[in-house]
């Protein structure tokens, strides 16, 4: 058998989602950002919604998502994504709109924003990439950070007198009556990769049929920050992050039913 | 002829922004300016033009709320007071930067900081000289009366879609809480998507339609060589609105040998002032920048070849002066009189500054 037999489209188990551009990602090398696309691109692709999809790209490492899905996309001001969605989803309420936040970005400078945002149950996703440091900067401490753990502003760990404790933000988040699916997930492992997708295409049903905010973190690496070797850094982090980010899910249903509600006599 | 209404000033902008067709309002409170969105949430707008009202958990959430909207194409307005345009200047460079067009209206107070709540002309330096990061310009319009509130509120749109750029109404404590007579707009309808898609598919980011490529609303470039060339396009777009758009009203300056000039709520005094001069003698005219960016210099640079002096009448320590001191040059003097801090000057002040700072100087 030769090389051209198996290059065959009959023998075609596994293809490039037609919404990612043929432009060369800048991720580095074992990043998580780029498995995280692939999903995006292929869930966006299966439900069929690029014609109304807009996604909100953050200020970080994913500033230039919108050079890989061929869907509308606008670009946010650091942490003010959710705000931009909110914009987009309010004035185009038969639109599907979602944002892409790294840590520093939802967890940090945009943390009024994604908490109101989620607060008032904003139909639209949240995909939360959080590799617990600041990539695009160059590895400095993020609300995320472990205790402990180096970085270029905590160059002998994280100290919690110093810097305070590491932000769970997605189990504040989960406590807010404006979410409908809350999740944790990763993507370091095929099994993993593929829950991952699962989570997502219910994020956005979740979103379509108006069940309020929903919220996919996706637990991820930073090798090159983190500086190891990708199948290091996978390792770490199932080690050192999944204890503390437990994967799972933390809130599975809808936006609480405003009728729940007694509203005060006027 | 339109209804003819006895309102506010911040009622009217609310009333304007249902009328025009607007598609969505996103604020936050502030003295004194809170009656805008109380007027639009007391009008359920939604239920009447489909508009969306919306009351942010900030000033910053609310300028990238309207930066979301603009660039999918929709109509929409914010308002605020100087702190909270301070808060939104972010927003607003960005708007800029990625070339949105929206309606941002600006019902000045005292400063610095949180300053009083009473009003002033203070953030002039911040609204025509840009206010946020790097080089841009808004389009500013400077109302001197409830019925421009009215009318500018349109006006803004237009010269904002324009130039896909975003568009100020600068005005004030004073303007925002009188109330006068005015004569409201016709309704405009809201653009269905399908006329969204049609004048501005070529940006807006409102889904990928099968017969065009991708939209992206960004005001990143890494490549230098392309960021400068984006600045160049800003540029050019700043000097088409000095050429075309400037807009100013002179009063009594036919035989004038002394000029005032003035914006927004001070020009109202001006005219008291210029009629108070007259019956003392003194042939004074005024002159009232509408637009404040693009600036009137030409009308100014011919004006000096007539007065034998100018006095810039401003709610702040000398703004506006500035631009009235380069548009005139050096043949004659340009003076300035002000007061700060919320206090609003008498028609008898500004003729008493006339007479110390020019001509008995």
């Amino acid at each position: 058998m030769e090389l051209k037999d198996i290059i065959n489209p009959n023998n075609l188990v596994y293809e490039k989602p037609k919404l990612l551009t043929e432009n060369t990602m800048h991720y580095c090398p074992g990043c998580s950002h780029g498995v995280v696309h692939r999903i995006l691109a292929e869930v966006i692709e299966d439900m069929d919604i690029q014609d109304k999809t807009i996604g909100v790209s953050p200020v970080g490492c994913a500033v230039f998502a919108y050079n890989y899905i061929e869907i509308d996309w606008q670009e946010a001001a650091h942490g003010r994504a959710p705000a931009v969605a909110t914009g987009i989803a309010r004035t185009n309420p038969d639109k599907v709109v979602f944002t892409y936040q790294g840590d520093g970005d939802l967890a940090s400078i945009g943390t009024a924003e994604i908490l109101h945002a989620c607060n008032r149950g904003e139909n639209m996703v949240v995909i939360f990439v959080n590799n617990g440091i600041y990539g695009m900067t160059g590895g400095q401490m993020a609300p995320t950070t472990l205790i402990g753990q180096v970085t270029a502003t905590t160059p002998n760990g994280r100290d919690v007198g110093r810097n305070g404790y590491p932000l769970k933000i997605t189990e504040l988040i989960a406590q807010l009556p404006g979410t409908s699916y809350v999740t944790r997930q990763s993507v370091h492992t095929p099994a993993t990769i593929r829950k991952c997708k699962k989570a997502i295409a219910k994020a956005f049903q979740a979103a379509i049929d108006k069940k309020g905010t929903s919220f996919v973190e996706v637990v991820s690496t930073c090798n090159m920050n983190w500086k190891m070797t990708p199948v290091k850094a996978n390792e770490w982090m199932v080690e050192n992050m999944f204890p503390f980010y437990v994967p799972g899910d933390l809130k599975d249903g809808s936006k609480t039913d405003p009728e729940s509600y007694t509203p005060l006599k006027n | 002829m339109g209804e003819l209404r006895l309102m506010k000033g911040n009622e009217v902008i609310a009333e304007a922004a249902i009328r025009c067709g607007c598609d969505g309002y996103f604020g936050y409170p502030i003295t004194p300016q809170s009656e805008v969105m109380e007027t639009l949430m007391d009008r359920e707008p939604w239920n009447e033009t489909g508009m969306v009202v919306l009351q942010a958990e900030s000033e910053i959430a609310s300028i990238h709320m309207i930066y979301g909207a603009a660039a999918s194409g929709k109509k929409v307005i914010t308002s605020s007071s100087s702190p909270g345009i301070s808060l939104m200047a972010e927003g607003i460079s960005y708007i800029a930067g990625a070339e949105l067009p929206c309606v941002i209206v600006n019902v000045q107070r005292g400063g610095p900081g949180l300053g009083t709540i009473q009003p002033s002309q203070a953030d002039y330096f911040q609204s025509t000289k840009g206010g946020g990061h790097g080089d841009y310009r808004l389009i500013v319009l400077a109302p001197s009366s409830v019925q421009e509130m009215n009318d500018f509120v349109e006006l803004g749109f237009q010269l904002a879609f324009k130039y896909r750029n975003p568009a100020m109404i600068l005005t004030d404590g004073v303007i925002g809480q009188m109330m006068e007579k005015v004569v409201l707009a016709d309704y405009i309808p809201r653009l269905t998507d399908e006329e969204i898609n049609e004048k501005y598919g070529s940006w807006a980011t409102n889904g990928r339609k099968a017969n065009r490529q991708r939209n992206i609303i960004t005001s990143l470039e890494m490549d230098s060589g392309r960021m400068e060339k984006n600045n160049i396009r800003l540029q050019e777009k700043y000097t088409k609105m000095e050429e075309e758009e400037v807009l100013f009203e002179e009063f009594r300056c036919e035989d004038a040998e002394y000029l005032l000039v003035a914006f927004g709520s001070s020009s109202r005094i001006c005219q008291k002032a210029v009629d108070l001069a007259r019956e003392k003698g003194i042939k004074v005219g005024l002159l009232r920048p509408i637009t404040l960016f693009p600036f009137p210099k030409k009308p100014i640079a011919a004006l000096a070849k007539q007065v034998k002096g100018m006095l810039v009448v401003e709610m702040n320590a000398g703004q506006m002066v500035e631009d009235v001191q380069l548009a005139a040059g050096c043949a004659i003097p340009v003076k300035h009189f002000g007061r700060m801090g919320g206090i609003i000057p008498s028609p008898g002040e500004v003729v008493e500054a006339l007479e110390q700072k020019l001509i008995g100087g």
